[in-house]
């Protein structure tokens, strides 16, 4: 086989072509680190201001807000355990990590979800991708954002963000087709502009699906935190890289368990989010 | 019916539907005369509605009925173009709506038809109150206005004091009451009801048909109505047309359907119709012998006796029933010689002309002398005797009147003759 056919060189190609976006548009990566870099960093400097009790309460207060007692004083006792394990500094690194990426996720990934759902067209070029970024390994993303980004904590904030966004996008699209066809027949049959429709029904009636979907990103871009930490981005991930690669185990397994931790506690407010404030009972 | 006078709202005109692909090939085929089948055999195009040609009039309630797949539920969305018409026009107030653009149609949609939908189509996420202003909402109507009419238009449907619960903590019934509020509120000339109450079970669907029937009579707007059901058709609608295959198979009032079925299947379609709800006591009347109440007792005995009768109808000239005199008191009465207004039995039974032979039963089982029909002035329009109920129920023809009227003299104008 390798005789007959010559190896086409699809690794050289793509080394050129990164090469060639890097020099092309450098600035603009360089822009969008600066901007991203900044972002994350604010976020961890506000956290940090108020003293670790005082957050742990503020979150805790939060979640009640958003979902059950239950929920939020499992919060409370989580986060003050994390601050007990002496982890509470590079926990709040990882959390602003996850929650910008999530958030940029959210942003690219609704209106996308959105316009999937109103276009075929959109719909059939845009599904192959979200199949590519979902299976693609991780650590692969890592690569082209080192040279993209540098190091630190942009490129995992970029390779989260991609491996966060597609059930944001899919869960949206799906969300929004599966309201029920006579209530969109309801929404035209009174004049309703395609706006309207989408805003004052699809959208809200999509809502279960959409929080879903973030709390699917949340759980994915958790999950990258220990692989961002190995092109520098801090954080609870690179305790546990350290770890690993010193071979502590116990250190490994306390800060395992604090990413467990806020993974529990991110997960169960989102998905409280999702189902409550519907209103009376679904029919 | 009067209806030549009244002003056509809706014209629909040659319209089409056919689904698929190939729809042009379809659609030349289906001008050549050819069957549904054979165009679905040979471009594997469905005839969803062929060549629908029918008038609305302005302030009927006009009943498009047939079995699912008739084409009942296409149709009706191509009046306000939820489905594009493959050829044809729908003229509203004159203007063709199938030429306009997006903006106009909206138009059309927002002020000039509402649609009130068989699975209620609510939105659940919204409560009674902003369900119901949805139509206003979209239009961009202030918020005050926008909550007063959609107050005035729940308190029509009889849900005041619901306003702020969510479909889903209603009942199918009330649900539907809301669809209809939220297609009122905007206030409408035309209301689209594709099978309103088909999901109704049939104690709510028969009090909404009544509701219905008593919005139409105070608001007079124009009532498109959609159903499988023959005898919800017959009940409400001024006309009826009737589907099969996509086509207009029969158009006209539910007693020219039922009475003069246009084929086969039409009749095999009303055969099973409860006459007992249809019928009414005009159909089954008979003409009453009557004597004036200024002649004398000896007039109406002989009366009596020459058409063979225990009794008989007394009425004033104008026709109007005085009472009843049996041949034992006209006897007692020429004897002495009294007036005939001395021995009258003022108490008997009447019935007005509309009433259905189900109101009729209990009455003429235990009425002693023929119960009268009389109109809205108390003029005797005939009398019913209980073998023409029965023969009615039966369905023989003999026993019923066309139209209403007997020996073909029109309800108006029949002035009962006095025989003497």
């Amino acid at each position: 086989m390798n005789e007959l056919l010559p190896r086409l060189p699809f690794a050289d190609w793509i080394d050129t072509g990164v090469d060639w976006l890097v020099d092309v548009f450098g600035p603009v990566f360089d822009g969008i680190a600066t901007g991203l870099e900044t972002t994350v960093e604010t976020f961890v400097d506000i956290l940090d201001i108020p003293p670790s009790i005082l957050l742990a309460v503020i979150f805790a207060l939060l979640a009640w807000w958003l979902s059950t007692k239950k929920i939020a004083a499992f919060t409370l006792i989580g986060f003050l355990f994390i601050d007990y394990l002496g982890y509470w500094y590079p926990m709040l690194q990882m959390l602003a990590l996850v929650l910008t990426s999530v958030a940029i996720a959210i942003i690219i990934g609704v209106p996308i979800g959105i316009w999937m759902s109103q276009q075929v067209a959109a719909r059939r070029i845009i599904t192959p991708i979200l199949d590519l970024m979902q299976t693609m390994p991780a650590f692969v993303y890592l690569i082209p954002a080192i040279f993209f980004f540098n190091i630190g904590v942009v490129p995992g904030l970029v390779a989260s963000i991609i491996f966060a966004m597609p059930p944001t996008i899919r869960l949206t699209m799906l969300g929004i087709e599966q309201v029920p066809a006579d209530l969109i027949e309801a929404t035209e049959a009174f004049g309703s502009t395609t706006w309207q429709r989408l805003l004052k029904v699809q959208i809200p009636l999509a809502k279960p699906n959409i929080m879903a979907g973030v709390n699917q990103s949340i759980m994915l871009s958790l999950s990258m935190v220990v692989i961002a930490s190995m092109v520098g981005a801090p954080g609870l991930g690179t305790k546990v890289y350290q770890a690993v690669t010193q071979l502590k185990t116990g250190v490994g397994v306390e800060t395992g368990v604090a990413i467990v931790l806020v993974a529990i506690i991110l997960d169960r407010i989102t998905q409280h989010a999702g189902r409550s404030k519907q209103g009376g009972k679904e029919s | 019916m009067t209806d030549t006078g009244r002003k056509k709202k809706v014209e629909v005109k040659n319209v089409s539907k056919i689904f698929g692909k190939s729809s042009k090939r379809a659609a030349q085929l289906l001008h050549e005369g050819k069957s549904k089948k054979d165009i679905l055999k040979v471009t594997g195009a469905t005839v969803g509605v062929n060549a629908a040609t029918f008038d609305v009039l302005d302030g009927e309630i006009f009943v498009i009925m047939g079995l699912s797949g008739s084409g009942k539920s296409t149709l009706v969305r191509m009046l306000n173009r939820l489905i594009e018409p493959t050829s044809g026009q729908v003229l509203i107030d004159g203007e063709d709506i199938v030429k306009m653009n997006k903006e106009q149609l909206r138009n059309v949609r927002r002020k000039k038809i509402g649609m009130v939908f068989q699975n209620f189509a609510l939105f659940p996420h919204r409560t009674i109150l902003q369900n119901t202003e949805y139509g206003l909402e979209i239009q961009g109507t202030d918020k005050e206005a926008r909550k007063k009419q959609a107050l005035e238009s729940l308190a029509l449907v009889g849900l005041a004091g619901y306003e702020s619960q969510y479909p889903g903590q209603l009942s199918g019934g009330m649900q539907q009451r809301v669809g209809l509020a939220r297609a009122l509120a905007n206030d409408p000339d035309i209301l689209l009801m594709d099978e309103a109450f088909s999901a109704l079970d049939p104690l709510i669907r028969k009090d909404m048909q009544d509701e219905l029937l008593q919005l139409h009579e105070t608001m007079g707007k124009t009532f498109i109505f959609i159903t499988h059901d023959l005898d919800e058709a017959l009940r409400i609608g001024d006309r009826i047309a009737l589907m099969k295959d996509g086509e207009i198979v029969q158009l006209g009032t539910p007693e020219e359907i039922l009475m003069n079925p246009s084929n086969d299947y039409v009749e095999r379609f009303v055969e099973d119709v409860d006459l007992s709800k249809v019928l009414t006591a005009a159909h089954i009347m008979k003409h009453a012998d009557t004597v004036r109440i200024d002649r004398g007792p000896r007039v109406a005995l002989r009366l009596m006796e020459n058409l063979r009768i225990s009794s008989i109808y007394v009425v004033d000239k104008s026709g109007r029933l005085m009472g009843a005199l049996t041949a034992q008191d006209a006897m007692r009465a020429a004897e002495k010689n009294l007036p005939i207004e001395e021995v009258l039995i003022h108490d008997v039974i009447t019935v007005p002309g509309e009433s259905v032979l189900t109101d009729l039963f209990d009455v003429v089982s235990t009425a002693t002398i023929p119960v009268a029909v009389v109109d809205e002035a108390n003029r005797l329009k005939g009398i019913i005797i209980r073998g023409a109920l029965i023969g009615a129920l039966a369905g023989d023809n003999d026993f019923i009147n066309e139209n209403g009227t007997i020996e073909q003299e029109p309800v108006e104008e029949g002035e009962v003759k006095v025989h003497e």
